[in-house]
Order: structure tokens, then C-alpha cells, then sequence
């Protein structure tokens, strides 16, 4: 299964910013695919979250723009208050549209447009999380041939989001919090 | 395709609109309207002049807040309105203005510096349905906390709810905010520029259109601003990679540019 995935997407609410603290230190650094984190999280009105991952790890983490290209081996976090978009020429959009599972930015509007954009070589990761925001990505996703991991429950401070994807969705792998790294560096 | 129909049909050109973004409102709208199939939902879009005018109020993002990002809105008030009150008139505008908070806000801003009186405020939307809620300036009165927290951030120091009459569940602001507004329909695809202002607002639009609708819509906005005029977008738009970069000087971290060629 190695060299099958050209995107990854991680989503996560509640408990999930310590897991990405945690993994990105340990990723390699020739990552050979882009990744793009939707986390919900307060609104503000600064750059904050992309500078504090971007202290932890010599991957380029960005907040997203508008337009960017999407690049293997850059990191990109969904801004606040927008949702973040995949057009099919691999760029991002931007979307002030309303909020989806009371989310903005939603995890399932990433899932979904990536899915679309990158069918089978797309893999998606649900993290920790107290909402039900990512389920209807996942869904999507599998719908197109893309792999779907989601946080061992066991494993996550909030267990409501990863509960109910695993739930819903034919997950391809659930995996403990402590193996995330080694699983993304081996996708 | 769809968007070719309402071009070719209805006069509405969307071709340059980003497609995720446009296909996630489409499939939103047959969802909602329970359409069996796309086939049906573009019939009735092709054929049916009412369901076209609920397909436009619907396909366009018309989520806006009361001075969303605040402190866009005190550097209006400190940097630029300072610059504006030396004009005998003030024209500003506010292109995209969905349902006319902003506008509003614009309004206040400019009556607590007293400039209110000698402005012009062009309020324009693509969607007559929404500048008719701007006109009626009435809000839900659930969004009042929030907007006057805004306002706070954005340095205002009267009692917000001085502003608006509560009634029921929703808020209606005083009509004198609204003597010096001028609510029309214009598309920024299409139409000219009509005016020259001082300064234009035009924020979270673009993000919707494709690099060339861009820059396009940002020459019509260079065409309709005077020199030393004012331009500002959204908290997440630029005109670093367009034509106007080289004469245009951003005003300290804020998304407001100046023209200076």
C-alpha cells in the first residue's frame, strides 16, 4: 500500500491539538505527500495555532491561503472561521458559508471536497473529538476509494467523535494515539 | 453544463467561480429542495424565473457578521477615517454586501465620527433578495451579544443597544444609520463601475472566483477608486498577486490598501 497516498487530511475537535503536538516532532522530514489539519477550535483573530506547530517540526506548516497550491511536504491549517476547500487542480479554497455540524471550519466539508479531488489516493484521519463533524467525510471518502483512519477511542481524551465514525464508517484502520507517527510516516 | 444555462439563459455568468466551492452550494440547494436528481433541479433552474431568483439568493454565500474582524474596523476608524474627513464628500463602496451588516457597521463607525452626515455609502449585491433585508435593516436579536462584543473590539465606546429597537426575537437598527445608504443590485462579473470612491469594501467575495475573476473584479475596483483612495477584502484575500500590487501600499497588517500610482 505505500506510495498510495498524494494528500493526507487529519481532522479533529476536542483533545486533539495535544495528539498533533505530539506527532508532528516525529514525522519524517521527506514526508513525500502534503497534509492539511481541520481542527475546531474559538475564533481568533491571529496566526497563533500555525506558529505553535510550526515550533514543532522543520516541515513548513502554514496557516492556509487562498488559491495555494498544495505541495508535498507542507503542512496546512485550516483558518478560523473559514471552511477549507479542494478544487480538482489540487489548490485551496476558502468558504465563509455557513457552519456545518455547528463547525466552521468543518472537518466533513474538507473530507468531502478532497475526496472528490483526490478519489483513491486520499487518506483521511479523525482524531479525538466531542462532535459528529468528520463521520459524513469519512463516508464520502470511502465512497471515492480513499483510506480512512480513525483514533483508537481508548486512546482519545474526547472518544464521541472517533466512536461514532468507527460506528459508521467502514474504517480501514483505528489506530492508538502513541502510533500515529509511525503510521503516517509509513502511508 | 448548469453554469453555461445561466449564462446563456439568465445573463448570470458563475464560469469563473471556484468550483469546489459553487458545486458544494449546488448539491446543498438539491438537497434542501429535495430534487430527485440533477437533471430535474436544472431544468427547473433553466425554465423557472421563481425558482432561478431562490436558486441566486441561495447559490450566493450570504453569511456576514455586524464589524466582523474588529480590528479591521478600528484601524477604519483610526487610520483611515481620520484620511476621509478632510474630503468635503465622502464616497464609499461597499461592494457584496449581502444582507447589509457590515454596512451597518460601516454607519455607525462613521456617525460616531461624525462624518456620517457628509458620506455615500453605494450598497451593492448581486442578489436583490438580500439588499432587501439590508434595507429593512432588521437582524435576529440573538446575534446582538455577539455584535457588541465586535463593536467593543472595534473600539466603540457608546452602549451598542443604543443602536437598534428589540422586538420580539429580532433587532431593527435606526433608520437614521441608513439616510446615507444607497442599497443596489450590481455583479461584479458583468457590470461597470458607475462612481469614484474614496474607498471600496469588498470583503469575502473573492475568495469565491477563480484567479482571473479576481483580477479582473480588483480592475474594476482600481478603476473605481481616486488616487489615494482606500481598498479593503476579506481577512483572507490579497491583491499581492494581481496587476494593482505595484501601485497599491498595504496600511499596517490589516487587509486595507492604498493607492498611490
Amino acid at each position: 500500500m505505500t506510495n498510495n497516498c498524494d494528500l493526507l487530511v487529519i481532522g479533529g475537535s476536542a483533545g486533539s491539538l495535544d495528539i498533533i503536538l505530539n506527532v508532528l516532532p516525529d514525522l519524517r522530514l521527506d514526508l513525500p505527500f502534503p497534509v492539511i489539519i481541520v481542527v475546531h477550535r474559538k475564533v481568533s483573530y491571529d496566526s497563533l495555532l500555525a506558529n505553535l506547530l510550526n515550533a514543532k517540526t522543520q516541515l513548513f506548516v502554514q496557516e492556509a491561503e487562498e488559491k495555494d497550491t498544495i505541495t508535498a511536504g507542507n503542512i496546512y491549517i485550516a483558518p478560523a472561521d473559514y471552511h477549507l476547500l479542494i478544487e480538482n487542480d489540487h489548490t485551496i479554497s476558502l468558504d465563509f458559508s455557513e457552519k456545518v455540524n455547528y463547525s466552521r471550519p468543518s472537518i466533513d466539508v474538507t473530507f468531502d471536497t478532497a475526496a472528490d479531488a483526490y478519489r483513491s489516493k486520499l487518506v483521511c484521519l479523525l482524531l479525538s473529538g466531542a462532535s459528529a463533524d468528520g463521520t459524513q467525510g469519512l463516508k464520502t471518502a470511502k465512497k471515492y476509494g480513499g483510506r480512512v483512519i480513525v483514533q483508537n477511542p481508548n486512546t482519545a481524551k474526547s472518544a464521541y467523535m472517533p466512536e461514532t465514525a468507527i460506528a459508521e464508517v467502514e474504517v480501514d484502520i483505528i489506530v492508538d494515539a502513541a502510533d500515529i507517527a509511525t503510521l503516517i510516516n509509513s502511508l | 453544463m448548469l453554469l453555461n444555462d445561466l449564462l446563456e439563459v439568465h445573463g448570470y455568468d458563475f464560469t469563473n467561480y471556484s468550483r469546489a466551492s459553487i458545486k458544494r452550494r449546488i448539491t446543498r440547494l438539491i438537497n434542501i429542495d429535495k430534487f430527485q436528481d440533477f437533471s430535474k433541479f436544472k431544468i427547473h433552474v433553466r425554465n423557472d424565473r421563481y425558482y432561478f431568483k431562490r436558486f441566486i439568493e441561495e447559490i450566493t454565500v450570504n453569511v456576514t457578521e455586524m464589524f466582523r474582524d474588529p480590528l479591521f474596523y478600528k484601524t477604519l476608524r483610526t487610520q483611515i477615517l481620520p484620511v476621509l474627513a478632510t474630503y468635503p464628500l465622502i464616497r464609499i463602496w461597499h461592494a457584496g454586501c449581502s444582507t447589509g451588516e457590515e454596512v451597518y457597521s460601516m454607519a455607525i463607525i462613521l456617525h460616531e465620527a461624525n462624518l456620517l452626515h457628509k458620506s455615500l455609502i453605494y450598497a451593492t449585491d448581486i442578489n436583490p433578495g438580500v439588499l432587501k433585508k439590508g434595507i429593512d435593516g432588521i437582524f435576529p436579536l440573538s446575534r446582538m451579544k455577539q455584535y457588541s462584543e465586535n463593536y467593543i473590539l472595534s473600539g466603540g465606546t457608546h452602549d451598542f443597544s443604543e443602536y437598534y429597537s428589540a422586538k420580539y426575537n429580532r433587532a431593527k437598527f435606526n433608520e437614521q444609520l441608513r439616510t446615507k445608504v444607497i442599497f443596489a443590485t450590481h455583479n461584479l462579473v458583468t457590470d461597470h463601475s458607475f462612481n469614484e470612491f474614496q474607498l471600496i469594501l469588498c470583503r469575502n467575495v473573492l475568495i469565491y472566483f477563480d484567479k482571473d475573476l479576481q483580477q479582473k473584479v480588483l480592475t474594476l475596483f482600481d478603476q473605481s477608486l481616486e488616487q489615494l483612495g482606500f481598498l479593503g477584502l476579506g481577512s483572507k484575500e490579497t491583491i499581492n498577486f494581481s496587476s494593482l500590487a505595484a501601485d497599491y501600499r498595504q496600511v499596517n497588517k490589516e487587509k486595507i490598501w492604498r493607492k498611490i500610482a
